[in-house]
């Protein structure tokens, strides 16, 4: 067992509020969610988009579709590992079009903005929105590229060496994020 | 110059001699073979306990490419990879360019086109009292196959050709040598039918021989997919064949209807075997594994003694032939093939003498392999893992 | 959602392929076939885009060496390899056997010293990606060798018969034509028995390989027998020149005998597929009635074959990396 100490930063009831908050926050600045769209990015950005759907249609009554996407192919370190697998790919699935919507692009966690990037290339791909908004749940800092998130969960200041870690209960059985310190590597 | 080989066990099945003797050699001859040999002072003496002292093999079957084909063998490296292995007589097979036609064997390296040709060639060889030496094969059911018809063809997408190619052939000498009261030789067998034809034949007084190269009684088609698949020093012609002519060969081997072993030893260099399955010429050396791959998968084995393998490597060859040798007779040509029944070979492409490395057996671990090779009384190869000093 | 989101969130079991190349079926697991068709699955999403095209290989360049000429197949590749965003060249290389060229491990290593990535391999010698794959460094696919293995046709034929079938166990899978010198019918048997469908060969005796049923199929030459209750029914081509080999007496008799109608279709299951490699004789191994029918698949097999390949090049673009590594 590696020497790992860990803390958890959001439990599940902080987490249920957060996403509570970001949705008022997306009703409020797009003055409703018409023409609103969201796409999670996989695998983790998509349960959060469709928690966030679910939110929007209490707050609003109104459905606001929602898609997945996967941006393995747009990955830039695709080629670069030095020991391992290609990274296993998953179903884009986008059944609406994109076209002159305001897309709210869903992450669960915000670092090098690298994921970012390879998301909006992606994105871009499939036709040409009226604008992109970014939604993370946690921004861990470290940004190698120039990307701001427009709603963020909680801003949580770390060390490169420490991990973030984003449960939920569609993926993992338990809500929380956790901050870990990796002592070994 | 005498040279005394004392103390090793020589194995003369033509003179019914299995057991301890001294040999006296005196220039190109055998002088003496007996217990306890007087030497004098003159005499270098080598002590040969636990070697075993044989009538030089014989090696029916060789291609040594000169002249025509240098970069593959010539008369120099095809002689030292043949002493280096054994061997102090080779039958030269005439298909070098121009064609080599100094061997007093009628050998037809190609199946003949007709029967009558064949009849032909039968009556006229008994004048020497040769046998016709044949590579049997029906062209038409060989087709354009380049391995054996069988489930490993099959599996990997390789043209077959069936061990009934070669039997039919076998069967065609069978009759034309009763036909003709001539002496028929069988090369390299390989298919159980081609053994039940000689068999009958023998049966039945047809004057009708065999050999069977080592390969053909070691290995399967199936090394044609592991442990590389297609690689070529798997090809050769006829085929390596399915298990159960491989069997059927190693049991002609024991009950004596397979008369001799002769190596098929076709060099190539490497270029031409790196080039797709179907487009690599037929044939690997064989030389310098035929006696470790006899001592190990048929002496070892138990299948067979000492003195039968030196039967089919030395007495039958040179009665076959109608040539010396095949003896350690006083008197006779001092052609000694001496034996380290249970050295420790392994078998490197990189370092046999042949000019052509085209081995299936590359990195092979077997036990027995060649001390030394005498001919005309002058060691010509000594193996430096065995203690014999000459 | 889209209806076909069986697979989406499940793990597969192998994330990698174990093999810088993809020589044949026959060095596939199970659970590597899978990934395969799971990536295709969704690099067939990929297809329906607006935008065809994703930059996953970006920079890497593949050599499509041609020995054999093919359209069908060629062309597959190269959308394959340009809907990854790779750089691609094609090189086809007429052989003869009169005109003496260059070998093909020379032509091989010529390629190789400007570091290309991946060589898909199109020959008429059985093996000749075996060869290539011993002495180059790039990944090897295998795009038909000989009458040996051609492993994409069989992973399009299994992901159209997945796409359809959902699964590929248990079904019959019926396959006529000529068994002998089908690359086709080799890998397909392969795959089909790695993953528990009950393969059936069915061809006349001159055109059966030895010792067919060590294969693990059941093999007759009563085209019916095949086709009873049969889920997927596969037609191989016919050569023609083959008639001249002697192999059976004219065209004519091999329709009639073995040829797929619209009667004896009736004899398979009432949701048969009819599947044909290409390119297809009419009349010959199929009437054109069932070809262009209902049941057919043709033209599916045809829009997989990118989307099949494409997942072949993305798994195997790491590979060569993975092993200097290693």
């Amino acid at each position: 067992m590696p020497d790992t100490k860990s803390a958890v930063v959001m439990d599940a009831d902080r987490i249920a509020r957060t996403l509570t908050r970001i949705a008022h926050e997306i009703v409020e600045r797009n003055k409703g969610v018409e023409d609103l769209a969201l796409v999670g990015v996989r695998t983790r950005g998509v349960f959060i988009a469709r928690r966030l759907a679910r939110i929007l249609k209490e707050i609003t009554g109104d459905e606001v579709p929602t898609g997945a996407l996967d941006i393995t192919l747009y990955r830039d370190d695709l080629m670069r590992h030095a020991v391992g697998p290609q990274p296993v790919i998953r179903r884009t699935e986008i059944p609406f079009s994109i076209d002159n919507k305001k897309i709210l692009l869903v992450d669960d966690v915000l670092y090098t903005g690298r994921t970012t990037r390879a998301a909006l290339d992606a994105l871009i791909d499939f036709g040409r929105p009226k604008g992109i908004q970014l939604i993370v749940l946690v921004d861990r800092g470290h940004r190698e590229l120039p990307i701001k998130a427009d709603y963020v969960g909680k801003n949580l200041p770390t060390n490169p060496e420490e991990s973030v870690q984003v449960r939920l209960q569609e993926t993992d059985g338990n809500d929380e994020v956790v901050l870990q310190q990796e002592a070994t590597v | 110059m005498k040279r005394l080989l004392k103390g090793g066990r020589v194995v003369d099945p033509a003179n019914g001699i299995d057991g301890v003797r001294d040999i006296l050699i005196d220039g190109e001859r055998i002088a003496r073979v007996g217990l306890n040999l007087p030497f004098d002072a003159a005499t270098v003496v080598e002590i040969a306990d636990g070697l075993v002292i044989c009538p030089g093999f014989i090696d029916m079957h060789v291609h040594l490419r000169e002249p025509g084909q240098e970069h593959k063998e010539t008369v120099a490296t095809g002689t030292a990879s043949a002493v280096a292995g054994g061997f102090t007589a080779v039958a030269c097979m005439p298909n070098t360019n121009p064609v080599n036609d100094d061997a007093n064997v009628t050998t037809y390296m190609h199946p003949t086109k007709t029967a009558i040709l064949l009849r032909r060639a039968l009556e006229y060889a008994a004048m020497f009292g040769m046998p016709v030496i044949e590579h049997c094969e029906d062209p038409s059911l060989k087709g354009d196959g380049v391995v054996h018809e069988g489930y490993w063809a099959a599996s990997l997408g390789l043209r077959g050709m069936p061990g009934a190619c070669e039997a039919l052939g076998v069967e065609r000498g069978v009759l034309l040598a009763e036909l003709t009261g001539s002496a028929f030789h069988v090369a390299h067998m390989s298919a159980r039918a081609s053994l039940r034809a000689v068999r009958r034949a023998k049966e039945a007084g047809i004057r009708v021989t065999c050999e069977v190269a080592p390969h053909h009684f070691t290995l399967t088609d199936e090394a044609l997919a592991a442990p590389i698949a297609y690689d070529t020093n798997t090809k050769m012609n006829p085929p390596l064949r399915e298990a159960a002519d491989r069997d059927a060969m190693l049991d002609g081997i024991a009950d004596g209807s397979v008369d001799a072993i002769a190596t098929d030893h076709a060099p190539h260099h490497y270029d031409e075997k790196k080039v797709e399955y179907d487009r690599a010429p037929f044939g690997i050396v064989g030389l310098e594994t035929a006696v470790p791959l006899s001592l190990d998968r048929l002496v070892h084995a138990g299948r067979i003694r000492l003195s039968r393998m030196v039967e089919l490597l030395s007495v039958n060859p040179a009665r076959i032939l109608n040539v010396p040798g095949g003896s350690l007779s006083e008197g006779a040509p001092a052609d000694i093939t001496i034996i380290a029944p249970d050295v420790k070979v392994k078998i490197d492409a990189g370092k046999l003498r042949s000019r052509s490395k085209n081995t299936p057996f590359d990195g092979w671990e077997l036990r027995g392999g060649v001390a030394a090779t005498i001919v005309g009384g002058r060691p010509l190869y000594v193996n430096a893992d065995t203690r014999l000093a000459l | 959602m889209s209806p076909t989101t069986v697979h989406v969130d499940q793990q597969p079991a192998a994330t990698a392929l174990r093999s810088k190349d993809l020589l044949g079926i026959a060095d596939l697991t199970p659970d590597e076939i899978n990934l395969i068709l799971d990536t295709a699955d969704v690099m067939k999403e990929v297809g329906s885009r607006p935008i065809k095209k994703v930059p996953a290989l970006r920079g890497k360049t593949v050599v499509n060496l041609f020995f054999e000429p093919s359209t069908r197949t060629r062309t597959s590749f190269e959308i394959a390899e340009k809907r990854l965003s790779a750089d691609t060249l094609n090189i086809a290389i007429a052989t003869s056997s009169v005109v003496k060229g260059e070998t093909l491990a020379d032509t091989a290593l010529n390629l190789e010293a400007m570091q290309p990535d991946m060589i898909v391999l199109r020959h008429s010698s059985s093996g000749a990606c075996h060869l290539l794959s011993r002495i180059c460094r790039s990944a090897i696919i295998n795009a038909g060798d000989g009458m040996h293995e051609h492993p994409t046709q069989a992973l399009l034929d299994a992901f159209t018969i997945r796409e359809r079938k959902k699964q590929l166990k248990g079904l019959k899978v019926a396959i006529i034509g000529d068994l002998l010198h089908s690359r086709v019918l080799r890998s397909n048997i392969l795959l089909l028995t790695k993953m528990g469908a009950d393969v059936w060969v069915c061809g006349p005796p001159t055109m059966m390989p030895t010792d067919v049923r060590r294969f693990g199929v059941s093999a007759t030459s009563n085209v019916e027998q095949a086709v009873r209750d049969a889920d997927v029914i596969m037609m191989l081509r016919i050569q023609l020149e083959r008639m001249e080999g002697a192999y059976f007496p004219s065209l004519r008799e091999y329709f009639n005998v073995f040829g797929m109608t619209e009667a004896r279709m009736t004899l398979a299951k009432p949701d048969v597929m009819i599947m044909h490699p290409g390119p297809m004789n009419r009349g010959v191994e199929i009437a054109s009635e069932v070809a262009d029918g209902p049941y057919s698949v043709i033209l599916d097999q045809v829009a997989n074959g990118v989307a099949v390949r494409m997942a072949v090049l993305y798994l195997l673009a790491g590979g060569a990396e993975h092993e200097e590594a290693a």
